[in-house]
């Protein structure tokens, strides 16, 4: 199969690859851009451990496919952190224990990040409905919930 | 292995003059969320994917100046929930866009693949029956429109002919004290897919119905158009009589299937309940309009 050239941006980088046409973005994230903080857990749109940002628009990566980025901007865990410095979702999940084997915790963090810059004010009940699509086998959810909220808390204050 | 090949055009033409030539081997890719999981499991492998989402016409949406709106066949549900205005006028077929899988889905899935992907299960579809939505189609032979409820064939069949592209919906403009609702059962709150879905769409005149058109999902090989229960609701003051009687209606129009998701006797009867619970929360909307 003849291989595409796509040019498109990641985390703010220019970055361009080479894919089959049904390579998913998933596949190209974790095959030629070395990305694999983006996780493969069912492949088919159910577990959200996959969750990237296409055009700030939150969409699971094996349910897109690699050719579709030409052009496009997207955001994956890798770029959340500023260097050393965590972002605050990150910092809270770590202190309130809202991870245990880690596998969904980079879809949770993309998924909650895409939340707070749509809606800085969630109630409970709209995170649990935003992260419906986020799988996770081991916290039982409540301690991810209760990270969310308290992180979007934080920032609130911290942008008065 | 066949080879695949992936156009993106920016414009109707150039998509339809590719989907037609390749025949039964090409795919229309819009938002993906069938599509790639049928790739993936081996269910369908396509020669060519033709990505319409570079055409303006297919990602558009457009308050038409009667009233009405038009919105593009891959329009994502995220994008219709952003809208300003379109929520408050059709809340029913924006609350059935917007049960289709999580916010990732919603972020790609669109109302025109729900509708062509042909599961008599599709949320959207039926409340956009109930909105007497439109569908533009296009293909080699020209442009051509159909009702919404003609479009489904039969469980992953359409009526489209081949080399047809389904280009938008079309939304009729909205009386005064005209509201919609979709509601649908599933075991659980979130992701999961309906074992019964009914869209209602109504008008009120002084507490009466002057108008009503009911959509009811995953109870037959398509989504159906039930006109008795309508006819039940027009006229009335949406008493328990004229209730009683529109949900008999959608109870008899069932002819579902029996599965690990719900017997024929529960969706025949969730049927009739469901269509009471939409419709109420249809003339609350409407009555406040």
């Amino acid at each position: 199969m003849a291989k595409v050239h796509v040019t498109t941006t990641i985390n703010g980088e220019p970055m361009e690859y080479l894919c089959e046409p049904n390579d998913t973005m998933l596949d190209a994230l974790r095959g030629p851009l070395g990305l694999t903080g983006s996780k493969e857990g069912c492949a088919s749109g159910d577990c959200g451990a996959c969750s990237i940002t296409l055009d700030d628009s939150l969409v699971c990566s094996c349910l897109m496919l690699a050719v579709e980025a030409e052009g496009r901007e997207l955001r994956t865990i890798e770029g959340m952190a500023q260097g050393d410095k965590l972002h605050p979702l990150q910092q809270k999940f770590l202190e309130m224990a809202a991870l245990q084997c880690g596998i969904c915790t980079s879809g949770m963090l993309i998924a909650s990040d895409a939340l707070l810059r749509k809606n800085p004010r969630p109630s409970e009940e709209e995170v649990r409905f935003w992260l419906a699509g986020n799988l996770c086998r081991c916290t039982g959810y409540d301690k991810i919930v209760r990270a969310v909220m308290e992180t979007a808390a934080e920032m609130r204050e911290a942008a008065q | 292995m066949t080879e695949l090949r992936y156009l993106a055009p920016s414009t109707l033409d150039e998509a339809i003059g590719a989907f037609a030539a390749a025949g039964s081997a090409a795919r229309i890719l819009a938002g993906g969320t069938d599509l790639l999981v049928q790739m993936r499991s081996g269910a369908v492998k396509p020669g060519l994917i033709v990505d319409i989402k570079k055409i303006d016409e297919m990602t558009r949406i457009e308050q038409t100046a009667d009233g009405g709106f038009r919105i593009g066949a891959a329009v994502s549900g995220m994008a219709l929930h952003d809208h300003k205005s379109f929520g408050k006028i059709w809340p029913g077929v924006l609350e059935a866009v917007n049960l289709i899988g999580s916010k990732q889905v919603q972020g790609r899935a669109s109302a025109g693949g729900n509708l062509c992907n042909g599961s008599p299960a599709g949320d959207s579809v039926p409340a956009m029956v109930a909105a007497g939505a439109i569908v533009t189609v296009q293909g080699p032979q020209g442009r051509r429109e159909m009702k919404v409820e003609e479009v489904p064939a039969g469980p992953g069949r359409t009526n489209l002919k081949p080399g047809e592209i389904l280009v938008s919906f079309i939304l009729p403009p909205r009386p005064a004290c005209s509201s919609d609702a979709y509601l649908r059962m599933i075991p659980r709150t979130e992701m999961d897919i309906a074992v019964v879905g009914v869209g209602v769409s109504l008008t009120l005149k002084d507490g009466v119905c002057t108008a009503a058109r009911v959509g009811l999902g995953a109870v037959a090989p398509t989504v159906l158009l039930v006109e008795d229960a309508a006819k039940a609701l027009i006229g009335s003051r949406l008493d328990d009589a004229a209730l009683a009687k529109a949900a008999s209606a959608c109870s008899a129009a069932c002819r579902p299937i029996d599965d690990k998701r719900g017997t024929i006797a529960y969706r025949t009867k969730v049927a009739g309940v469901l269509l009471k619970r939409t419709t109420a929360i249809a003339a609350k909307r409407a009555s406040g309009n």
